[in-house]
């Protein structure tokens, strides 16, 4: 008889649960319905239990009960919470300035390239784009990436539409970064951002000439990191080790092939070749080769006084067995380490310098870091843990070093 | 403004070039991984490369509750039928929401929007919108629409259900003198009718309309148990297609009684040949059985209270599972050998978000329950809040 258009209403809003159903499911379930909510906490798979503890405590934090450390990961709880809370307009407000200001000086800047035949357009440009680089990669790629600005549900800013201007595929770094990385923070043979299967980077890890090298293959890691990357998230180890299947790798292959292709064109044919209509076709591609050059050092040495500073630790297996919340939040905080430096200097490592609070809470928005840093810094005091940070010549000076140290056979700390 | 005339032929180039594929596809070259759309947002907030927005043109307070928001829609949508709706997105303290509101210009013009405030999003649209403000939008679309051929039209419209009406009437009334429209119009005062002048404008104007203003709060509910009413404020209504949009209570009474008279005239139909009578059964209802339209507004799915779980439907694989409101979709759909992409499975990778399609899901960590059509979900710590559609 009639026909019926259904469609979600403007009232959708007004459509929450009537609180008399709400009361009576509780009268019904009663103290079963939080027994089965306790137990399925429990028998969620990847979460960590909320008490006992590791079968090995890592050494930093051997003085604390399971007590302790249960508390310490509630009061860390309680801090992403009130973020949590906070975050809104003005959050949302603050990337998006971000990302304006970021591509104006992308535009400008390749504009600006376009006729580097004088030398002071080359230099302008040349900087331009590097700070545009920079920025597109820390501050607003790797953090939106991290689903940071997910919550706000725009497909724009979204980690999973999300391409950035670095040649290893979006998706293929979330994996080895996000999920991998993040999850087991410097635990040796797990976390393979423990030197990028490239470098020695721990005592634990077993010597071979090979890592006679290791200053030299840094050395030269760092004006191609973007491509060091790219390489490392392959995870060619996993496939030779029978880990990663022929699928997997050729996939990832084909992507890695076709955004490298796009990066290429971009910098190193596209451009020069508008340049070239002003007699400026080499000069550009010295510029964009340059701009790519200086993010990659940048970012490379960021990345490394992440994790490798004297100070922080790395853990083995038995430290994750049984880890707890709280134990994990102690891993992620001892295995850091921070720069400390101004505003500009926070904005281009984008709050990479807040490694430690990046590693608790890796995908609250950046711009809240720098609120965060103070209440965890008193935390670590609290509960007698180390908190790294010093300012980044330091930082990138302790990286060297055991770069050079452990070279050599041994290394173990003094 | 001479500003905005120039504003306006700057943009009016601008559109022009950016409708040459093939030179926004050569800049891209330029632009990768960005599309040339996210560098000329920078100059004007229409354009995305993934997103159809429109830009508020003008506002207009219909009644204290009540606005009609005009705007001009970017590239990628199409032009509304008369008593379509559309989604909408608006942004609430940096989170995007999107409700559906039906369009109230007629077809063929810009489209706008009528929104009553009954909640949180419609609130902010009607007090916050002003012209200038970028609106997300999703392309019209809804079956509440006119007849192919004219044919004589009731209409029973209740509160803000007369927005997508009164697009069929901007669209057919001035402009079609052999259209024959009477409309009843439910609302509580005058005060709280929505285009109350505007339409009796029309009545006077054009004979080929007539409107019912019926006030709630004189006189009670427009009562459908009976026939009567109608009767009464339209005479030949078994005659007309019928078209209501309104509350639930107000549809559900309308489909009851058309149902009735629908029954009684099949009745009265098969009595009448059972006798060997060769005339036709009195009433359109034999010849067209489709007499009465509908336009409901309905939730799809309700939210499960407490820590009940609920049916989880895997759409694209087609999988339906039982779940309680303590496991994580993600556990629920790998146990249900749905192919699930997941990373961490601790709520900090963002690996494993699946679009959701309808019903509400709790968060495991913080117990909050939430749920919007299209949100992405963090499947490994998200349980089911009553039924659950996911798009996978």
């Amino acid at each position: 008889m009639a026909i019926v258009t259904n469609h979600e209403a403007e009232t959708t809003e007004d459509a929450v649960v009537p609180s008399s159903r709400d009361d009576a499911a509780l009268k019904a379930d009663g103290a079963a319905a939080a027994a089965a909510g306790a137990q399925a906490a429990k028998t969620r798979r990847g979460a960590l239990a909320t008490s006992g503890s590791p079968l090995v405590r890592p050494p930093a934090a051997a003085h604390l009960s399971d007590e302790q450390v249960a508390e310490l990961g509630r009061e860390l709880d309680a801090i992403k919470d009130d973020i949590l809370a906070k975050r809104g307009a003005s959050d949302a407000a603050y990337i998006r300035r971000m990302i304006k200001i970021q591509r104006a000086l992308e535009i400008s800047g390749r504009a600006t390239l376009l006729v580097s035949r004088n030398k002071g357009a080359w230099f302008a440009g040349t900087t331009l784009l590097s700070l545009a680089k920079i920025l597109e990669n820390m501050e607003i790629g790797h953090n939106v990436l991290h689903g940071q600005w997910d919550w706000m549900r725009d497909p724009d800013i979204h980690s999973t539409t999300w391409e950035w201007d670095f040649v290893t595929p979006a998706r293929a770094w979330q994996h080895t970064h996000n999920d991998l990385h993040h999850r087991w923070t410097n635990v040796v043979g797990k976390d393979n951002d423990v030197g990028y299967n490239l470098l020695r980077m721990d005592p634990q890890q077993e010597w071979k000439p090979f890592n006679l090298g290791n200053p030299l293959y840094n050395a030269i890691l760092a004006p191609v990191f973007e491509w060091g990357i790219a390489i490392y998230d392959l995870e060619l180890q996993d496939f030779k080790d029978g880990n990663k299947s022929k699928e997997a790798l050729v996939k990832d292959l084909k992507a890695l092939g076709v955004k490298a292709l796009k990066q290429f064109t971009k910098d190193y044919a596209a451009t020069p070749a508008v340049a070239m209509l002003t007699g400026s076709g080499k000069q550009a591609l010295y510029g964009t080769l340059t701009a790519n050059a200086v993010r990659n050092v940048w970012a490379h040495a960021v990345i490394f006084c992440g994790h490798f500073p004297e100070g922080t630790d790395t853990f083995t297996e038995e430290m994750v067995e049984g880890e707890t919340r709280g134990d994990w939040y102690v891993r992620q905080m001892i295995g850091s380490a921070n720069i400390s430096g101004s505003k500009l200097m926070h904005l281009m490592t984008g709050n990479l310098s807040h490694q430690i609070e990046h590693h608790l809470f890796p995908d609250i928005p950046s711009n809240r870091y720098a609120e965060v840093a103070p209440k965890v810094q008193e935390i670590c005091k609290r509960y007698g843990l180390p908190y790294t940070t010093g300012p980044m010549w330091k930082q990138v000076g302790s990286t060297w070093a055991k770069v050079f140290k452990l070279a050599l056979p041994g290394g173990g700390k003094a | 403004m001479p500003w905005e005339k120039k504003y306006a032929s700057i943009q009016h180039k601008v559109n022009n070039m950016i409708r040459l594929r093939k030179l926004a596809r050569a800049a891209s070259v330029l632009t990768t991984p960005l599309a040339p759309e996210d560098i000329l947002s920078l100059f004007n907030p229409v354009f995305s490369a993934r997103q159809l927005r429109g830009v508020v043109t003008r506002v207009v307070a219909e009644t204290a509750d009540s606005a009609t928001i005009f705007f001009r829609p970017g590239r990628g949508w199409k032009a509304h039928q008369a008593g379509q709706w559309a989604r909408i997105g608006v942004e609430l303290d940096g989170v995007r929401h999107w409700r559906s509101y039906s369009l109230s210009a007629p077809a063929g013009q810009d489209p706008a929007i009528t929104v009553t405030d009954v909640g949180a999003v419609s609130g902010v649209l009607v007090r916050d919108t002003r012209p200038g403000d970028v609106l997300f939008l999703a392309p019209p679309q809804g079956d509440f629409v006119l007849p192919e051929h004219p044919r004589p039209l009731l209409m029973l419209t209740a509160g803000s259900g007369i927005t997508p009406v009164m697009s069929m009437v901007r669209t057919l009334v001035p402009h079609r003198p052999d259209a024959d429209v009477v409309l009843i119009h439910s609302a509580r005062t005058p005060e709280d009718s929505i285009f109350r002048e505007e339409l009796s404008e029309l009545a006077d104007q054009f004979p080929n309309f007539k409107v019912t203003h019926w006030f709630t709060g004189e006189r009670g509910r427009v009562d459908f148990s009976s026939a009567a009413v109608l009767d009464e404020l339209c005479p030949d209504w078994r005659h007309r297609a019928a078209y209501a949009c309104g509350p639930e209570g107000f549809l559900d009474d309308a489909e009851a009684l058309w149902s009735a008279e629908a029954a009684a005239a099949a009745a009265e139909g098969s009595t009448g040949s059972e006798a060997g009578g060769s005339h036709q059964p009195e009433g359109p209802f034999a010849a067209d059985p489709i007499n009465l339209i509908i336009e409901r507004f309905t939730t799809s799915l309700a939210a499960g209270a407490g820590h009940d779980g609920g049916l989880v439907t895997f759409e694209a694989s087609d999988r339906e599972v039982e779940a309680d409101g303590g496991t994580p979709l993600l556990d629920v759909g790998e146990d249900a050998g749905v192919l699930m992409p997941s990373g961490c499975r601790m709520g900090i990778c963002h690996s494993c978000l699946i679009p959701l399609r309808a019903g509400h899901v709790r968060d495991l960590r913080t117990g909050e329950v939430h749920g919007e059509p299209g949100q992405l979900i963090q499947t490994c710590v998200s349980a089911a809040a009553g039924p659950v559609n996911l798009d996978i």
